[in-house]
């Protein structure tokens, strides 16, 4: 195949920007290996997830309830946004007039592009203290649920609607021509046929929720402890390294970078179902 | 065009002669280290010290008031920064206070109670006294709002009221002093403590928070500053022997009048001028 020395050189520099990339991944997995090895080695793996409680200065590192309040309220914010992601989406795309389908998909967009620290905050002023008034002290699972939910939202519609609109054509046409009514049509053909495309985009949002720090971190409440019912304070594994980063030494702080590692390994997991998935569709 | 690069150039002039007219003793580098409480502080101080004295670098380095002390001894550094007095077995040092700390009891506004004893203080932090009621309030369930481990503030309070962090049934843990406010404006409930300049600058404000005063101690920035305030301790610097040289001069800098907007910046309260 003849190739031009433009598309060589093209080439080479795109070979070398993926590279980059690649290398800044795999420097970061190591750097975070490095600085929590003196601890992994020093105390051991198993006491983070077998330790009863989490008071680094006084040698007690029980990481196991912060891994499950991130688990919990990503996927209580999952739960949430999920239905109602999907149902935006197959309003947008099947029942709204062109210009409403428009509108929302723009107001959708939008909320995207809202900072993290802005739904933290609109948390922490409004909705902790209404969760406050009905079970004290507000700042919990269910506020971090809840302020997750809408940041995830978008994400959840957004990937929801591209896969509905890669549906192919010839699927819908066949379906009204059998004489299915579009609630059937859209409940047994369409959205079957856009499942793979919009788990992914629950798993890359459900990453997102894992991930997220600041917002969760002014409403969660951030006590460490396994919650008995939704309206109690837990901490997850990224609030954890936020609150005590700036100020934590020696096994302190090589801890956090434990919480780091575990909260990347979850992530990475995620993204690699998610990525399966895509390639699945792919290829069916 | 020409106004402006005449400008630029009569500023350039004006600079240069005015750094070098105080540069002709002050060169070197200073290694500071220790509390990172009085670490974000000196840090500022040392930018507006290398401002006025290009020639000198100031290095800030962190690792608690301990280190901060031993590297003062053994020389590692020329300055130890720790986040309280001197012990008594480390008088053979030099400890040269530039600011105190100090930290209050915060409620919000409607709260009915405005004195707690020490007593009251513990039973309230370690979750004996659940309910208002027992500590003389209105009846409503008590929200602990607790600082996250390492922060200065915690350590403070701690070592004031004789706990433990692990004794304390914290409702809420918060990082800065900021988030702590915003979390007890919203539930009238809670209780928690903050530095004192910071609680004072959002009273000011009109926050509906209040400070509640601890074994009849009102809490206030004067206080603190006559060091008649028992929950405040100072921050110092540490050297091997009486300051000379640049760590002399660095350390009347920090000291000065002119630091006083930094040191409230940090939410800290001068010394006495």
């Amino acid at each position: 195949m003849y190739r031009s020395k433009v598309d060589g050189y093209v080439g080479t520099g795109l070979a070398m920007v993926g590279g980059v990339c690649t290398l800044l991944v795999l420097t970061i997995a190591l750097f975070l290996l490095r600085e929590s090895w003196s601890v992994v080695q020093g105390v051991g793996l198993r006491r983070f997830l077998t330790d009863s409680a989490w008071n680094p200065t006084e040698k007690r590192f029980g990481l196991a309830p912060m891994l499950l309040a991130s688990v919990a309220t990503a996927i209580g914010a999952i739960v949430i946004a999920a239905p109602l992601g999907i149902g935006s989406a197959i309003y947008s795309r099947f029942y709204a007039g062109r210009q409403a389908a428009r509108i929302q998909r723009a107001i959708v967009t939008l909320m995207a592009g809202i900072p993290s620290v802005v739904f933290g905050l609109w948390g922490l002023v409004a909705l902790v203290p209404l969760i406050n008034k009905i079970m004290p002290p507000g700042t919990s699972l269910l506020a971090a649920m809840l302020v997750l939910a809408l940041m995830i939202l978008p994400t959840v519609a957004l990937t929801a609607d591209a896969a509905l609109a890669t549906v192919p054509m010839p699927l819908q046409q066949g379906a009204a021509a059998l004489g299915l009514s579009r609630e059937a049509m859209i409940a047994h053909v369409l959205v079957p046929a856009a499942r793979s495309g919009i788990v992914a985009g629950i798993l890359l949002s459900l990453g997102r929720a894992l991930g997220e720090t600041m917002a969760v971190l002014m409403v969660a409440g951030n006590v460490v402890q396994v919650p008995t019912s939704v309206f109690e304070p837990v901490r997850t594994l990224t609030a954890n390294v936020a609150l005590e980063m700036a100020y934590a030494v020696g096994d302190h702080r090589a801890s956090l970078f434990v919480s780091g590692l575990a909260l990347t390994l979850i992530v990475a997991a995620l993204a690699v179902a998610s990525w399966r998935l895509s390639e699945a569709r792919s290829h069916g | 065009m020409l106004i402006d690069r005449r400008m630029f150039f009569i500023g350039a002039v004006a600079l240069s002669t005015s750094t070098r007219a105080q540069t002709t003793d002050l060169t070197g580098r200073l290694v500071i280290t220790g509390s990172s409480t009085v670490a974000p502080l000196v840090l500022e101080i040392g930018k507006a010290f290398e401002k006025r004295h290009p020639r000198v670098r100031i290095d800030v380095q962190t690792g608690g008031s301990s280190r901060g002390v031993a590297d003062a001894r053994s020389g590692l550094a020329d300055i130890g920064m720790a986040s309280r007095a001197l012990f008594d077995n480390e008088r053979d040092l030099f400890g040269t206070p530039i600011a105190r700390d100090g930290i209050c009891l915060v409620a919000h506004k409607t709260n009915a109670v405005s004195d707690l004893t020490d007593e009251q203080v513990k039973a309230l932090f370690t979750g004996k006294a659940a309910d208002w009621q027992e500590v003389g309030g209105k009846p409503g369930r008590v929200t602990i709002v607790n600082k996250a481990e390492g922060r200065s503030t915690l350590e403070l309070f701690l070592q004031h009221y004789k706990l433990k962090n692990s004794d304390i049934k914290a409702s809420v843990v918060i990082g800065d002093n900021a988030q702590g406010i915003k979390t007890i404006v919203g539930n009238p409930g809670a209780i928690g403590y903050v530095s004192i300049g910071s609680a004072e600058f959002e009273v000011s404000q009109g926050t509906a928070i209040k400070l509640v005063s601890s074994g009849g101690v009102v809490p206030s920035s004067a206080a603190v500053q006559a060091g008649t305030f028992p929950l405040s301790r100072p921050l110092t610097l540490v050297t091997k022997q009486a300051p000379t040289g640049l760590a002399a001069a660095f350390i009347a800098f920090a000291r000065s009048s002119d630091m006083h907007p930094l040191v409230k910046e940090q939410f800290f309260v001068p010394l006495q001028s």
